[in-house]
């Protein structure tokens, strides 16, 4: 049986206190926005618990919201308890002046490449990550570009030269 | 951003670019990015000692497409395309997957109907998809005549996915809201026949591999991956139910009514390529029969969802009603907004746990959108896998794996 909402928010309330910046439950998953210093204390509490054994990292997503001025790239993670089929979605926002969000490859190995692909499209810097390089993008590129600012090509323009194949 | 040559000054840290490897005479293999082996455009840089392997290197990227990317520029019906091309080995389950991750955030229900001919359609691609993946096992370890045998009935599926939506590969099946036209009498005749003759197939491609002396002595105790270890890297689907975990999305958070329906789990016991090979073995057996009993108890009714703001109008509507013209203009011009929110919805896909992460922030695109892609995170494993195995089984593993090119660079 999953673990209602209300409980595992009330053992991240006490497990991080301040930490924790506020809380929702869009769709009936619960949501938590935690302070980038709280996430590896909480994610460790999480997944180190006898009950609640939130010991699989299913996905990590980042984001840039140009709007939230002093938090504008974020990285969302969902974890999920196999035992009770229990689910949470943890966001961790940093400025995009000095991206910088723990690693979350000291829990889980599966962290490694998704946050490698995270640096790539967003240049979040995930300290304390063994090789932050460039996964799916080419390794001089200079820029992010999943960020917001990057428009999509035209794909009429003219003007594009490409040596290589010559359009 | 100006044109952007490929240099070669970043070389990954395992080539032997200090003496002392070449002092121990390792030879830099390189598995890729273009082998017949790999199935796919990936790459692994090997490090060999004779024929086993001391370490490897996955590179990824060389079929990057930028979709996330592009999902921010295109309204939500135009991008069911883009997730034909993660998996495309077993598109429609991509697409449902996609059409129910919308529907979770409009709030829409889709009719019963429609959602049993959409588990018909995403177990059919579970098939299809563990029959690629089972025959180029058996085709890298040597045995050519199962893998071209089996691909006969690849193509019969392939024809029901024809006559169900038109198009074969990259499916785009189904629409926001349901099915885009109701399961003729004619795909209702293929599904049948197949139910008939696919059984007796797949039991002669099984009586060539399963007990096989020389097939087993190739696969079992070949890369085998611990609980813990599958878990700590992220494994889902078929791959990490053989380690013996017994998560399926299918069970553990049902959609699409799969509440409706009898199937096992099938688990494995040590999570090496025999066992990997009898999951999936069992998962098309009990595929079909979830098919069986679809087909079987197929629910009267319409085959998509009251919404008219996101499910085109019938075509004779629009050149006669006012109404209808105006919704198919807003419709296919991209021009309704969608609610603002956020949603995950995951799907049993053929590799695993297919996820879609929507963040919509009251627009006509998706704010943001990630897949999550199963074959991206457990691929990362392949090197620790690897190590230390001969080259042949790690070949063999590889192809176990099912790691499908498109999936890894979304």
């Amino acid at each position: 049986m999953p673990f209602s909402n209300e409980e595992i928010l009330h053992f991240v309330q006490e497990t991080i206190g301040e930490g924790l910046v506020q809380s929702s439950e869009p769709y009936d998953l619960l949501t938590v926005e935690v302070h980038p210093d709280a996430l590896l204390p909480l994610v460790g509490a999480l997944k180190n618990h006898p009950q609640y054994q939130f010991t699989f990292m299913t996905d990590l997503c980042g984001m840039h919201i140009p709007e939230q001025t002093g938090k504008e790239l974020g990285a969302v993670y969902i974890f999920h308890s196999w035992t009770s089929n229990t689910r949470i979605r943890v966001k961790t926002f940093a400025p995009i002046s000095q991206p910088d969000i723990p690693s979350m490859t000291a829990h889980f190995n599966s962290a490694n490449w998704m946050e490698r692909e995270t640096y790539d499209f967003f240049g979040i810097n995930f300290t304390g990550h063994p090789n932050l390089v460039r996964i799916l993008n080419v390794d001089d590129m200079d820029y992010f570009p999943l960020r917001k600012e990057y428009p999509l090509e035209d794909q009429v323009r003219r003007d594009k030269v490409d040596s290589m194949f010559g359009r | 951003m100006e044109n952007q040559l490929i240099k070669n000054n970043n070389l990954p840290e395992a080539f032997p670019t200090d003496k002392e490897a070449f002092a121990n005479e390792l030879t830099t293999l390189n598995l890729g990015p273009s082998h017949p082996a790999t199935h796919g455009v990936f790459q692994n840089i090997l490090q060999m000692d004779g024929e086993r392997i001391v370490s490897g290197v996955s590179t990824v990227g060389y079929i990057h497409r930028a979709f996330e990317k592009i999902a921010e520029h295109r309204p939500f019906y135009q991008i069911t395309p883009l997730t034909d091309r993660l998996n495309y080995c077993s598109a429609p389950i991509n697409n449902m997957g996609w059409h129910m991750t919308v529907e979770k955030l409009l709030g829409i229900t889709v009719p019963k109907r429609a959602q049993y001919i959409r588990v018909i359609a995403m177990e059919l691609a579970r098939i299809a998809d563990h029959l690629i993946c089972n025959s180029i096992l058996g085709l890298d370890a040597g045995a050519f005549s199962g893998f071209l045998y089996v691909f006969q009935q690849r193509e019969k599926i392939y024809e029901i996915y024809e006559e169900i939506c038109g198009s074969r590969l990259t499916t785009n099946m189904g629409r926001v809201g349901g099915m885009e036209r109701d399961l003729s009498p004619a795909a209702i005749a293929k599904i049948k026949l197949l139910l008939v003759e696919f059984p007796i197939v797949w039991k002669e491609f099984e009586q060539l591999f399963n007990r096989n002396r020389i097939f087993m002595d190739r696969v079992i105790d070949v890369g085998p991956i611990s609980k813990e270890m599958a878990m700590d890297y992220g494994f889902t689907g078929p791959n990490l139910r053989a380690a013996g975990i017994d998560y399926d999305v299918r069970v553990a958070n049902p959609y699409s009514s799969y509440e409706d329906f009898q199937f096992d789990i099938p688990v494995g016991e040590n999570g090496d390529t025999y066992d990997r090979f009898m999951v999936r073995n069992e998962e098309i057996w009990q595929s079909l029969r979830i098919i069986q009993q679809a087909i079987d108890n197929l629910p009267e009714g319409p085959y998509h969802a009251d919404a008219p703001h996101f499910y085109l109008p019938e075509k004779q509507d629009v050149y006669t009603k006012m109404e209808a013209l105006i919704y198919h203009f807003k419709i296919i011009m991209g021009e309704i907004d969608a609610p603002a929110g956020e949603v995950y919805h995951s799907v049993e896909g053929g590799n695993g746990e297919v996820g879609y992460y929507l963040v919509s922030d009251g627009g006509r695109a998706p704010a943001r959108l990630h897949f999550r892609r199963p074959c991206f995170i457990y691929y990362q494993a392949y090197a620790e896998m690897a190590k230390g195995m001969m080259l042949s089984d790690a070949i063999l593993v590889l192809s176990s794996l099912n790691v499908i090119a498109g999936e890894l660079d979304a």
